[in-house]
């Protein structure tokens, strides 16, 4: 961590108030073992969008970024472990736990990087929570979770680190594109009565801060996140809904056509930086 | 007796002005955004407008800007320019339309509208994430916004 760097940027920034505040170039490395692409060149379709793709990881202070580096002393991990006993514990009609089918959780590394992702079968695209459920309710005859419930934040946490590391490599292409334009279409619409897009934020001011808040390029590969502000792990479509409530907007909902489109743009605009989750954020 | 009446006819000429403020969809921009009209017709409170500008509730100015003479609210934004010398270089008539709806002087700025109640996507009820009302007010009152200006006017270096 540059200690003294950090003091001299605080220092510059009293004097100068404009001092543009970058990501940082500290190294996530996690248990002092596996090495995160946390910053990466950008996917060819964000030409004239973004160079760089940056974690938000480097954006929080050091404190919270250590929390990151250690899985004993990230917060996100106990829901994991949880996630694990969930894993292998049968339910619904079917008696069938995720194990029957899928033997240990780490036969599924590398499926938290490719979603959300087109289901031929079903002819819509499915977020990792949409395609559990699925397994859920068809194949176990269990309850469908609802979207960002705890039960299904602490698994697609468990999805992420059994695919932590592997680059995000969600397809844009095909029968995806219909959805990912229009995930990209409400990624640029200037929404509330503040007339905020998420581009207005996290693409022409990321690195800059409003107010106290470090603004991160919103890049979602880290999540599920434990944010200490709700001293829980938090969903990706919940945290749009905070984003678009803080534009004074009436929101869309986690579960909602515009969320699952969005969560495909804004996933895919992270492609080819590490699977991270469970991250630790403010 | 006459500072009685004075008074008086103050407080008539102040309760008019603020019954009557131009309302948001009535705002006359010129070609280049600026707004030469007073809103209420009541002076300015340059102390209130520092307020304002402060107060997270209100217009949060310094969320994005920096102003060396609020620097007693902590955390100034670095998205926006500093405000810093603003009053000198830019006219009352510009601050006002600028504070009022940024985007009729500069296309596209990020800059929230302060003083608009129609056109938007999806508004919303404050910061509930539920749908605005049919009378949405805008952010800020007239007054308030004649109060932003007038603390913006005395920023001259």
């Amino acid at each position: 961590m540059k200690i003294k760097a950090l003091t001299a940027v605080a220092a510059l920034m009293l004097s100068a108030p404009m001092a543009f505040a970058e990501a940082d170039e500290d190294q996530l490395i996690i248990n002092g073992d596996v090495a995160m692409i946390s910053k990466t060149a950008a996917a060819p379709h964000l030409e004239g969008a973004l160079s760089e793709v940056i974690s938000g990881w480097h954006f929080r202070d050091n404190e919270t970024q250590a929390m990151q580096l250690d899985d004993f002393d990230n917060p996100g991990m106990v829901f994991v472990d949880l996630a694990r006993d969930a894993w292998a514990t049968a339910e619904g009609t079917e008696g069938k736990s995720c194990a029957s089918c899928h033997g240990e959780p780490e036969a599924m590394a590398g499926v938290k990087a490719v979603y959300p992702k087109w289901n031929e079968t079903a002819g819509e695209v499915r977020t990792l929570q949409m395609q559990m459920n699925d397994c859920r309710t068809t194949r176990m005859g269990a309850e469908a979770w609802k979207t960002d419930a705890k039960e299904a934040l602490n698994m697609e946490a468990l999805m992420a680190v059994v695919s932590r590391g592997m680059p995000m490599n969600v397809a844009i292409d095909g029968p995806a594109a219909e959805t990912w334009a229009k995930g990209k279409e409400i990624y640029y619409t200037r929404y509330g009565q503040l007339e905020l897009s998420c581009a207005n934020c996290h693409e022409q001011n990321y690195g800059n801060y409003i107010r106290s808040d470090h603004l991160s390029q919103g890049q979602i590969e880290a999540f599920p996140a434990y944010r200490l502000k709700d001293a829980a792990l938090v969903g990706v479509q919940s945290r749009f809904k905070g984003c678009v409530r803080d534009t004074r907007a009436e929101t869309f909902s986690p579960g909602s056509p515009e969320f699952i489109a969005l969560e495909l743009y804004v996933a895919s605009r992270g492609n080819g930086l590490s699977v991270e989750g469970p991250s630790v954020r403010n | 007796m006459r500072l009685t009446a004075l008074a008086a006819a103050a407080i008539l000429v102040a309760g008019v002005a603020n019954a009557n403020p131009v309302a948001p969809t009535d705002v006359a921009y010129d070609d280049s955004g600026a707004v030469a009209e007073s809103l209420t017709g009541v002076a300015g409170d340059a102390a209130n407008g520092a307020k304002v500008m402060t107060d997270r509730g209100k217009g949060n100015c310094v969320a994005c800007h920096a102003v060396t003479a609020l620097s007693d609210a902590p955390f100034h934004g670095t998205v926006a320019p500093t405000l810093d010398g603003v009053g000198g270089v830019r006219s009352e008539a510009e601050l006002r339309g600028i504070v009022a709806n940024a985007k009729m002087t500069f296309e596209g700025s990020v800059m929230p509208p302060f003083y608009k109640t129609t056109g938007f996507t999806r508004p919303g009820d404050g910061y509930t994430g539920k749908a605005a009302p049919a009378d949405l007010a805008p952010i800020l009152t007239a007054q308030e916004i004649e109060d932003v200006v007038a603390f913006l006017a005395t920023l001259k270096d």
